[in-house]
């Protein structure tokens, strides 16, 4: 066999359960409090400091790093399931999640220690945001050919230039980022790059918010301007990014993030066609929720691969593919079976505007996070292919 | 799954690879190579692999049988391979023991009903019943006054109208016609039709996983022998995409079949959650062996077209699997009701519960 992907049918250990029971009695409180309303696509421009606070306090951020930086040494299941509960609730997780998920993981890699000790613990108490700078003007899915310089100066380095399409950077407390310390050589394209820790709201970077086809502004153009890095906020190799990239990578992409960013309209479809739907209702449905099964258990699947300390990047990469792209029709397919809905439906508008929101939405999720194009690269480098 | 691990699977792998290589298959227009196969899996005691020793069988592992039956379609392997250890399956579930030969299952369609009448025989009429030409026996799955049954019925009892699906395999209509059985038993509680259909559902959806897998495997090497516009065929993107695609269908079919055996394998009873994993593997897998049959078709061009190469063995036989025990529009219908009949809020912490 040329092509040996493996999906091992990984079952998430009772403990999960336990902890699933959990998180709900949680979300269910908040719902009650008022914090957020479950029927309301998470608009990522929403930011609730309080919820992550409290969602910190319950020991779910940075929950498996060690104990000494705040983290519970729990699983990457344990995990997959707080991760999965919060996104099919529609919980404002814009504050930590992408600190939990990608941030920390590359601090707890390649930070020094002072760093660790000072950054981690406020991740697992919900206080901090952070976003990633990775794309400019001229350089999104080609990320070795970021041109954002760092020039060594006394104890440090001096940023210049533009990152652009960074979420949260509006509300961001650091970024992750990376600048070009040395030109590209001629053997490799991708060498010169490297992967610095930014204090975001100084003096020196200046975010201008970009608006969406959504109406959000959940994006931003980040202006570097002469701004100060310090030597030790140097993550990793200097000149050698390229080489910390990829074992991040299948964290990234075989989230329940990866397929569930629209989940919302496919529970209300259900809502709407009510207990005895006719056939071509039934079917729909039917299908949509197989797709849905079958990709939650490649991802658990994938789930259990880290856990296991592998690095399953080609599979991960499948997951993002084609839960990205079944995310994305996933509204549409709705619509379509929405359209014989009784008028009567009591949750009609309910469905008509998660549709309205789902709709415009849809554009980006194959696109953020690294594009379908990009993917399916590297699944053809898996393949053998290049 | 790259490499077997378990005896059980490593037995057959080896009888498939000697005795059902694809192209030695493909090439033989006499069929000699049927009666060797069949004789050598016999003999390891593959097709009762379901069936406790005390039954006749050789009492593998269900887990164990599934997994050999993903390996038989990676060799797209054309015969009552699978049918008879469904077959064997059905009669052990009422302790009925297994004849020796080539067997398989009635009903083969959730649409289909056998009866018992009042003096024990049974009637009814099954349409595309797989390989029931070249079956000795049928285990039969029947309808009476005192609920489900489950018999052993001989086959030359029965009236047989052959047919070939579209993967060229016998897809026969079966009419028994007041057949005394030679065994009938009650089966036990939670045996039922649809236990049934989903079982056969999930072992024909590792057998397209099986074909997918192999699909992938032929198109890559192809696409990295072939040479068109001065380079190899694998150094156009659009080609690659294309692979990305099918790996992606193929690991979709796998994930999704492998989960539902494992939890048929795992299960006490067919509750919700079973239901869910078995129709959901059978609407996934088929709706694969459409889309990942087509990309390996495109990737090979008119050679893969040709009654001479093996592609057609992997993908005409994924889309007549499809049709076995239910196609994915019923299940898909049937798995619609279902979540529509638990409510909105029920659906997610059912699909969270696998």
């Amino acid at each position: 066999m040329t092509a040996a992907l493996r999906f091992d049918p990984i079952r998430l250990p009772e403990k999960c359960e336990q902890l699933r029971k959990e998180v709900r009695a949680f979300l269910a409180e908040e719902i009650a409090a008022g914090t957020f309303d479950p029927h309301k696509p998470n608009r990522e421009d929403t930011d609730a400091p309080e919820f992550s606070r409290r969602v910190g306090a319950k020991g779910w951020l940075g929950m498996t790093w060690p104990k000494k930086y705040g983290g519970q040494e729990r699983s990457f299941l344990e995990r997959y399931v707080v991760t999965e509960e919060m996104r099919v609730a529609n919980a404002p997780t814009r504050r930590f999640f992408v600190a939990d998920r990608q941030s920390g993981p590359v601090l707890l890699k390649y930070a020094p220690e002072n760093i660790k000790m000072d950054i981690l613990p406020r991740i697992c108490r919900g206080e901090i945001c952070f976003a990633i700078g990775m794309s400019e003007p001229n350089s999104g899915s080609d990320l070795f050919a970021a041109k954002t310089r760092a020039t060594k100066t006394d104890g440090g380095y001096l940023i210049n230039g533009t990152k652009i399409w960074t979420s949260s950077a509006h509300i961001a407390d650091y970024m992750i980022a990376i600048f070009r310390t040395s030109p590209p050589t001629k053997e490799n394209r991708r060498h010169g790059l490297t992967q610095f820790l930014v204090k975001m709201k100084q003096p020196g970077i200046k975010v201008n918010p970009i608006g969406q086809i959504t109406g959000q502004y959940e994006f931003n153009e980040v202006v570097f301007t002469d701004f100060f890095v310090p030597e030790d906020h140097v993550l990793g190799e200097v000149d050698g990014a390229w080489k910390q990239a990829t074992s991040e990578l299948a964290y990234e992409r075989s989230g329940p993030e990866r397929f569930l960013e629209t989940y919302y309209v496919l529970t209300e479809l259900v809502r709407a066609v009510g207990p005895d739907p006719d056939t071509r209702s039934a079917e729909g449905i039917g299908r949509l929720v197989a797709q849905l099964h079958t990709m939650r258990r490649m991802s658990v699947s994938v789930a259990g691969m880290l856990h296991a300390g592998k690095e399953p990047v080609v599979e991960a990469s499948i997951v993002k593919d084609i839960g990205t792209v079944w995310e994305q029709q996933l509204p549409h397919r709705v619509r379509d079976l929405a359209a014989f809905v009784e008028e009567t439906a009591t949750n009609r508008e309910t469905l008509e505007r998660q549709l309205d929101f789902a709709i415009k939405t849809a554009p980006k999720l194959t696109i953020q996070g690294g594009t379908t194009e990009v993917l399916r690269g590297i699944i053809a480098r898996g393949l053998g292919l290049r | 799954m790259a490499e077997s691990d378990n005896i059980v699977v490593e037995t057959a792998e080896k009888i498939f690879a000697d005795l059902a290589d694809p192209q030695t298959v493909n090439n033989d227009k006499k069929d000699s190579w049927q009666a060797p196969l069949w004789q050598a899996l016999s003999e390891a005691g593959l097709p009762l692999s379901w069936v406790p020793d005390d039954l006749g069988g050789s009492g593998a592992s269900l887990a164990d049988g599934f997994a050999l039956l993903n390996a038989a379609g990676r060799f797209a392997v054309a015969v009552p391979l699978a049918e008879t250890m469904l077959a064997g399956w059905l009669l052990a579930q009422a302790k009925i023991a297994s004849p020796e030969g080539e067997m398989t299952v009635l009903p083969a369609s959730p649409r289909d009903r056998i009866t018992i009448d009042a003096d024990g025989a049974l009637s009814g009429r099954c349409r595309g019943v797989p390989f029931a030409k070249a079956a000795k026996h049928f285990a039969v799955l029947a309808h009476g006054k005192d609920g489900v049954s489950i018999a052993l019925v001989d086959a030359s009892k029965s009236r047989i109208e052959s047919g070939l699906n579209v993967g060229y395999d016998h897809s026969d209509t079966v009419t028994l016609d007041k057949v005394q059985p030679v065994t009938i038993k009650a089966a036990p509680k939670g045996v039922d039709q649809t236990h049934l259909m989903l079982m056969g559902g999930v072992v024909r959806s590792l057998q397209i996983a099986g074909a997918l897998e192999s699909m992938l495997d032929i198109s890559v090497r192809y696409s990295n022998e072939r040479v068109a516009f001065e380079k190899k065929i694998s150094k156009f993107q659009a080609v690659q995409h294309n692979l990305a695609r099918l790996a992606g269908e193929s690991a979709a079919a796998l994930a999704a079949a492998t989960s539902a055996a494992d939890a048929i394998a795992n299960a006490t009873s067919f509750d919700d959650e079973v239901y869910l994993e078995a129709a959901s593997a059978k609407i996934r897998c088929a709706e694969a062996a459409e889309k990942g049959g087509a990309i390996a078709h495109q990737v090979h061009g008119a050679i893969g077209f040709t009654i001479e190469h093996i592609l057609h063995r992997y993908s005409l036989r994924a889309l007549a699997w499809r049709d076995d025990f239910g196609s994915e529009s019923y299940w898909a219908v049937e798995l619609g009701k279902l979540v529509a009949k638990r409510g909105a809020d029920e659906l997610w912490p059912l699909v969270a519960s696998r």
